[in-house]
């Protein structure tokens, strides 16, 4: 022993550093809600799971975690849904092509869905929750024959608050997948469904005692959507769920997105429901 | 009077399952088989509420007129689902309407000869009850989850930093 | 880590003028040596040049929501480390208030990142053993298998331990039934027990290190004899006597972790929500506590960005936001994610009470909150004591 002091590990790069990456494309989907694609300023791929989360920079005025929405099996261009809810979110909106934005990432834990090779598997999505369900949506159906049915039941505030509308047109088109969407309310234009996301999982379209469920929305709507899973038969060691804290580092450090004994940042965001049911249903956790 | 076949359609949707032939039978005597085009009023708000739907296909929504807007669309009824309960209800009067959004078949139970034979059997009265609670529990718990506007944008986020 | 030596080495003794000598030597070797000090009527950290920097003759006296100094009376012969803790701790050093992480320059429509690499070479004087405890539990934060701060890392991994045990403690401590003191076991490159009773003050030094060893050739020392290892023995021991709860001493309950996770839903927390401030003192002093915030800022032209991560509180209200609001809105939920956290999360976390018995959260609370009380309150209620 040379020193008292430990010897730890200097990390290759540094975690607190951005990778510059550049705007190339941002489309507006909501009246607060864009989608950018972005390419790394230094070239090569990005590869992520479903279900992981980069920290975005602005210049200057600060960072956010925001969940991927692209394709995994796309890794040329990054893929991010952002809504505006604040400083940082409006300066990152305020991008333009050709303009640079700071990324640290992929973090956090994933849809396991290779795992659930074999399974029906039910996407219970609200709001903007179906961005970060989408890169999972997509990497199913791009090995579509090694799963059972594939049902995406995704309920939104009204038919105009419909994110990834022509998506989700060409997924109610498919034959090998079913898609339900339900709005809270709706006005005589809209044909669709009118009502909560979880009577959506009640008309069922899946086997209840072999589907694994992946749930993303606010946390009410998966308080209720995950009770209505069990009601069904979808028991908590097959239902997944994203969960949504204050995360600053994304690193273990900063503390701010605990959960329980668990880093939302490093243990979730994903996390098969069974393991955080204790906490779940307690207050201000 | 007995109509072939509505005890049958009756059985077949799963608001009546379980009920004995002879039941469905005694039921059927207040049927009649309906069909409504897309755009068809099914109930109107204020109308006396004659009858008691159970909708066998199509899709049928629930709207409030709300003066200087298009009507509020407050929930859509689906196949297999059940349309009112005004009529358990005095003064036995819709309080929406009712339009098919796209065709609809449904079988309508005539109010007034419901209301007899549940008077005249409270054992069926009772079962009828214990299917209908459900029901007016569970539209309740969607209309109270949606009081919680879960999706809205969030509120007093301006110079925050997110 | 740490792996002793083969064999057990010697143990030595020095008398202040080679304490003076050891700061001087540290000094010469380039580490900036950091100690206890008297400023502002309380103990505090920084710089020291010698043993007359050092609160020589004074003592504490600590209580829930009290600090006071007080001179032992002993003039010229007054003990240079007779006081138990400085009022705040190391973590100041190795895990700064506010650190900036990098700066930005904008270049076109692009940036350039600079990361910040420099770090200051510490030599720490009078750490104690929960002291001790603290760093090594930050230094399983800061490196926690899957990432490690680099900023931490060069700040520690500099950095030269002078270890002191304690001879007294204060009503405050409870560091012997968290099993972290009060004498210094591992983790320190020198510890010294002052022996401050004799006539000649001296120090009785262990070697925990080859750097430890080697500073120690440059300074006037000489083996201790068996009397003095018996004096520093009893020291050690009397500080242990003095944290006994049956002789009015403080102690935490046994399986603190186990009531904490058993207990999240308690009538408790609305009664300690009464008393709480919700001020943040204790997990400013606590020398564990590592949660903080990140800052952007750019200069006045807008051309230069840094990013700055400073100490922030899980008693702010800001600390659980997320768009639309915060998630623990009740005090009461701030403390229990407070005390919930460091007596039982953190082993799940890291494999360790975050809790090292220092008492600082105690003595600082303005209104006295007592962790140890609280965590008790929770066990007695479960039927056991």
């Amino acid at each position: 022993m040379d020193s008292a002091a430990p010897s730890i590990r200097l990390p290759a790069g540094d975690p607190m550093l951005p990778r510059l990456f550049r705007i190339e494309r941002v489309k507006k989907e909501l009246s607060d809600t864009f989608t950018m694609e972005i390419t790394p300023a230094d070239g090569g791929p990005f590869h992520f799971r479903p279900g992981q989360f980069n920290m975005l920079s602005a210049f200057g005025v600060g960072e956010v975690p925001i969940s991927i929405s692209g394709d995994p099996g796309a890794p040329d261009v990054l893929v991010h849904t952002t809504r505006v809810v604040g400083s940082v979110t409006a300066a990152i909106c305020a991008l333009k092509p050709g303009d640079t934005i700071g990324v640290r990432g992929p973090f956090g834990s994933h849809w396991p869905v290779e795992d659930a090779r074999g399974a029906d598997v039910v996407f219970v999505a609200g709001g903007i929750g179906l961005a970060p369900l989408r890169p999972a949506i997509y990497q199913i159906m791009a090995d579509r024959e090694h799963y059972g049915n594939v049902v995406i039941f995704y309920g939104s505030r009204t038919p105009e608050d419909l994110l990834y509308r022509h998506e989700l047109q060409r997924w109610r088109g498919r034959f090998d997948m079913s898609t339900e969407i339900i709005v809270d309310r709706a006005t005589g234009h809209w044909g669709g469904r009118v009502g909560v996301v979880t009577k959506l999982i009640r008309g069922g379209g899946f086997d209840r005692h072999h589907a694994v469920a992946f749930v993303c929305g606010p946390e009410v709507m998966m308080r209720f959507a995950v009770e209505t899973l069990g009601e069904c038969g979808v028991t908590g060691d097959r239902v997944y769920l994203s969960m949504e804290r204050n995360m600053k580092c994304a690193l273990g450090f900063c503390g701010h997105c605990q959960y329980g004994p668990s880093f939302v940042c490093r243990d979730g965001p994903v996390y098969r429901y069974d393991a955080i049911e204790r906490l779940f249903n307690v207050w201000e956790v | 009077m007995h109509v072939e076949g509505l005890d049958r359609l009756l059985k077949e949707h799963p608001f009546f399952a379980g009920f004995d032939a002879a039941t469905l039978e005694l039921l059927a005597g207040c049927a009649a088989n309906e069909r409504f085009a897309a755009g068809d009023f099914i109930a109107r708000a204020q109308s006396r509420a004659d009858k008691f739907f159970v909708i066998r296909h199509g899709s049928v929504a629930l709207e409030i007129r709300v003066p200087g807007r298009d009507p509020l669309i407050v929930e859509t009824l689906h196949e297999g689902e059940i349309l009112g309960w005004s009529w358990i209800v005095p003064p036995y009067t819709w309080s929406y309407d009712a339009r098919a959004v796209t065709l609809t078949r449904a079988v309508s139970l005539d109010a007034t000869c419901l209301r007899d034979k549940l008077e005249a059997d409270h054992s069926l009265g009772y079962e009828l009850f214990k299917r209908v609670m459900p029901v007016v529990a569970s539209r309740l718990a969607s209309a109270r989850l949606r009081l919680v506007d879960m999706y809205a944008p969030p509120a007093g986020t301006a110079g925050r930093q997110r | 880590m740490v792996e002793p030596d083969r064999k057990d080495p010697p143990i030595m003794a020095i008398d202040r003028d080679g304490l003076d000598a050891l700061i001087q030597c540290l000094a010469h070797d380039g580490y900036q040596v950091i100690g206890p000090r008297v400023e502002n009527s309380a103990v505090v950290l920084g710089p020291v040049a010698g043993v007359a920097d050092l609160p020589k003759g004074w003592t504490d006296e600590q209580a829930g929501g009290h600090y006071r100094l007080v001179a032992d009376g002993r003039g010229e012969d007054g003990a240079l480390f007779g006081f138990t803790l400085a009022a705040q701790g190391w973590k100041r050093y190795l895990h700064p208030p506010r650190t900036r992480l990098w700066q930005a320059h904008r270049e076109g429509r692009s940036w350039r990142v600079e990361a910040e690499d420099a770090a200051p070479r510490y030599a720490f004087l009078g750490v104690r053993a929960c002291e001790l405890s603290a760093i090594h539990v930050l230094d399983r934060v800061f490196d926690n298998g899957q990432f490690t701060d680099p900023g931490y890392a060069k700040r520690r991994g500099g950095t030269f331990i002078v270890a002191v045990n304690c001879g007294r403690a204060a009503a405050t401590c409870f560091c012997a039934s968290m099993a972290t003191g009060p004498k210094a076991e591992a983790g320190f490159d020198l510890a010294l027990t002052e022996l401050s009773d004799s006539a000649s003050a001296r120090f009785v030094v262990e070697v925990g290190s080859r750097a430890g060893a080697a500073v120690l050739t440059g300074i006037p020392h000489g083996p201790a004899t068996a009397a003095d290892i018996a004096a520093a023995e009893r020291a050690v021991a009397n500080a242990t006597a003095q944290m006994q709860r049956a002789a009015g001493g403080r102690e935490m309950v046994d399986d603190a972790a186990g009531v904490l996770s058993r207990n999240v839903e308690h009538p408790q927390w609305d009664k300690v929500a009464a008393r709480c401030l919700g001020c943040g003192n204790c997990t400013a002093v606590c020398p564990t506590c590592f949660c903080t915030s990140m800052e952007d800022t750019t200069d006045l032209s807008g051309d230069v960005a840094e990013r700055w991560r400073r100490w922030d509180s899980c008693f702010t209200l800001d600390f659980s936001y997320i768009h639309g609001g915060s998630v623990r809105r009740a005090t009461a939920s701030r403390y229990r994610q407070w005390i919930t956290h460091k007596l039982s999360y953190w082993h799940e976390q890291f494999g360790t009470s975050g809790c090292v018995g220092c008492g600082r959260c105690i003595t600082w609370c303005p209104v006295g909150i007592d962790i140890t009380e609280e965590a008790r309150t929770l066990a007695e209620s479960e039927g056991r004591t």
